[in-house]
């Protein structure tokens, strides 16, 4: 109050005071009026070009960075686009290998089948020997004129070896049909053979097909890749997005397996680096122990993924002569199996160390040790084991998707930094148009804080301009009453 | 390659250095002072119970001591059973089972005292978790806290008892509070203002050990 007070003409009147301050300050804005009305067109101009530069730059900067960002996109699409590609020939070109060099031997096999089956429809095409001419014998003898006991025998005789000749043509007619039907009989399974060998060629070529529509898309993908086609470009940034987001569920998952493998161990860890030393003030050395080993697995199983030419994060791995590569792919097996073990009986421990500690638990509540279920009892054991044995080979497998994060990753944060940077831009353009009519706005503002000395001075000036122009009138008046 | 493999064996190297750090300051210290003295001798029960809860929930690398409070406490002779136990669990838990036993073998001769002084149990109990370097450090007092102190022993002078926690465990109503309340108020009221003054950060009083037994270690 005391100082406010002293800022005070008279401390007794505190209205006049405060009103003869005003009276001062209005006029010390007024006269400083065009000044400042400079000073913040100049400020707020500066803060507009500066942030049109910053959004310019932004742009081009964005532009650049869009362009990097599309040659590398387009880079790693023909690349991998390339990798299929070849993968679909290398396919190709066994299928066509294995199964194409099978089709003189099936050809053969099917032309044998063939021939086969015309020799047995030949077969069933021999007419069986027409019947003895006795027809015309029986002709001759009907025409004999001269009755009597001979010709009566003579054709009795006839009749029978007729009959006799007639029953040998029907069997033989029968013998044969049945031996024609034998031949159709035994066509069957040729005519299913060679069914099968067409089906398995149908199949066979269909594969094929297929393989080759595969590679007319792969194909079609890499043409539109070097045309710089921008709907390959969008599908390439999407298929980057959707491969983080599925890299990132799988990396999640395994994270939840390496969390539960971390509990799985940390406990007998602290066996051996001891239970109370803590790394930082809630960070337990064992628990950080059981997370090393972990890491390490995952290690393992990335240089094992690595020389199995599975992923390719380390391109020295992947350009290393077979033998080494061959090596470095036992060693890394072999540590794994190592580390796997040793979490086999770590988890042993683990459970030892809880029965342990469940017995001690039981002394001290002076409780009755818990009836022991034999096999039953040890199924968790078993289960720990397998479990401390299986998952860091489960773990191992983490590179993969790793590594498709890894790629994906920069393709995604690149098109989120330039997208990022031209919005930046946008706001700032914006703000520097703000900046630009604020000086307007700030002018008027200023002018109202002045508004009665500003009414004073039109007011003096429409006074001068008036009698200005009385003058002016009146002269021309005279003028006129002269003319 | 090799910068990978470089870098893997430092990070094992480092966690492997810094497995012997200082864990101590981490570690619980528990000094219990049980009162044998005239008819208290009889909650020895109580304080074995009291004791297997703070054998099952201290961890390897803590510190447990037990000593009874007698005419004239301030002495090693006092001290019943102490134990720190390793950082191991195995051998922490073949210790606690160890520390059980000889508190059971203690707990059938105990035997009453004339007077009771736990004023100089405090100053032994300090000492002895001075000693241990623990991180927490708390004093358990298991008596009615009715200090009676013999002829010429002495305990009228400041204490310290900076950093520490006092918990006071089944405090007993005397037939003397029963009649007048507030002398049973203002026997703990006392004993708060004197921990207090001598520094220690908490004061706790636990009487009901059947639902309560988590506040004599739980700090606020």
């Amino acid at each position: 109050m005391s100082t406010w007070n002293a800022w005070l003409f008279w401390p007794n009147s505190v209205a006049l005071s405060v009103f003869v301050m005003g009276v001062l300050a209005m006029l010390f804005l007024y006269a400083a009026r065009k000044p400042m009305h400079g000073v913040i067109h100049s400020v707020c101009g500066l803060i507009s070009h500066s942030m049109r530069f910053i959004s310019r730059w932004l742009f081009q900067a964005a532009e650049q960075m869009g362009v990097r960002n599309q040659s590398v996109l387009l880079a790693e699409g023909q690349e991998s686009e390339a990798v299929v590609i070849d993968r679909e020939f290398e396919r190709v070109g066994t299928i066509i290998r294995k199964d194409m060099q099978e089709f003189p031997a099936l050809q053969r096999k099917m032309m044998e089948e063939a021939t086969r089956i015309e020799d047995d429809y030949r077969k069933c095409g021999i007419v069986p020997p027409p019947p003895p001419e006795w027809v015309s014998a029986l002709e001759s003898v009907a025409q004999i004129k001269s009755g009597g006991d001979i010709p009566r025998k003579l054709l009795e005789e006839i009749n029978k070896s007729i009959q006799k000749i007639h029953d040998q043509t029907v069997a033989e007619f029968r013998r044969s049909y049945e031996e024609r039907h034998k031949i159709l009989k035994a066509m069957q399974p040729s005519w299913r053979a060679v069914e099968k060998l067409i089906g398995e060629m149908d199949k066979k070529m269909l594969t094929l097909q297929t393989n080759a529509k595969q590679i007319d898309g792969h194909m079609g993908k890499l043409e539109g890749i070097r045309a710089k086609d921008s709907k390959t470009e969008l599908a390439l940034t999407t298929s980057s997005f959707v491969q983080l987001a599925i890299s990132w569920l799988v990396l999640a998952i395994a994270m939840g397996g390496a969390f539960i493998n971390n509990k799985l161990i940390a406990l007998p860890m602290s066996e051996m680096v001891g239970a109370s030393d803590y790394i930082t003030s809630n960070m337990k050395t064992s628990d950080v122990a059981a997370l090393v080993i972990i890491l390490m697995e995952a290690s393992m199983g990335l240089f094992l993924l690595e020389s199995l030419r599975i992923t390719q994060l380390f391109p020295r791995i992947a350009s290393m002569d077979d033998t080494m590569r061959h090596r470095l792919m036992i060693a890394s097996l072999v540590f794994l199996v190592i580390l796997a073990a040793i979490e086999s009986s770590l988890a042993l421990m683990r459970d030892m160390l809880i029965s342990d500690k469940a017995s001690l638990m039981r002394d001290l509540a002076s409780a009755a040790p818990a009836a022991s279920d034999g096999a039953l009892s040890s199924i968790p054991m078993i289960g720990q084991m397998v479990m401390g044995f299986v998952l860091p080979f489960a773990l191992a497998f983490v590179a993969i998707p790793f590594e498709n994060a890894v790629h994906s990753l920069r393709t995604v944060l690149g098109v989120l930094l330039v997208q990022g940077m031209r919005g930046l831009g946008v706001v700032l353009r914006f703000a520097g148009l703000l900046s630009k009519r604020l000086a307007n706005v700030l002018e008027s503002t200023y002018d109202i804080a002045i508004v009665v000395p500003l009414m004073i001075e039109r007011w003096v000036i429409g006074m001068r301009t008036g009698s200005t122009e009385d003058r002016g009138e009146k002269e021309r008046s005279k003028s006129r009453r002269a003319a | 390659m090799k910068k990978y493999l470089t870098l893997l064996i430092l990070s094992f190297s480092v966690v492997l250095a810094t497995a012997c750090g200082d864990g101590r300051m981490h570690s619980h210290g528990v000094y219990m002072l049980v009162d044998t003295s005239g008819t208290y001798a009889r909650e020895m029960g109580k304080a074995s119970k009291i004791i297997n809860y703070l054998l099952a929930t201290l961890n390897p690398g803590d510190s447990l001591a037990v000593a009874k409070v007698e005419t004239r406490s301030f002495t090693e002779k006092d001290i019943v059973a102490k134990v720190t136990f390793d950082k191991r669990p195995s051998q922490a838990t073949s210790q606690k089972r160890a520390f059980k036993n000889s508190i059971e073998e203690f707990a059938t001769q105990v035997k009453g005292s004339a007077y009771t002084d736990i004023t100089g149990g405090l100053i032994q109990g300090a000492e002895y978790l001075n000693e241990t370097k623990a991180g927490i450090k708390t004093i358990v007092i298991f008596s009615d806290m009715q200090e009676e102190l013999g002829k010429g022993t002495i305990r009228d002078f400041p204490i310290n008892l900076d950093g520490f926690r006092i918990v006071a465990l089944n405090v007993t109503k005397l037939g003397t509070d029963n009649a007048d309340p507030r002398l049973y108020l203002d026997r703990l009221a006392r004993w708060e203002a004197k921990v207090r003054k001598a520094g220690a950060t908490e004061w706790v009083v636990v009487n009901d050990l059947e639902n309560n037994m988590e506040s004599i270690l739980t700090t606020r």
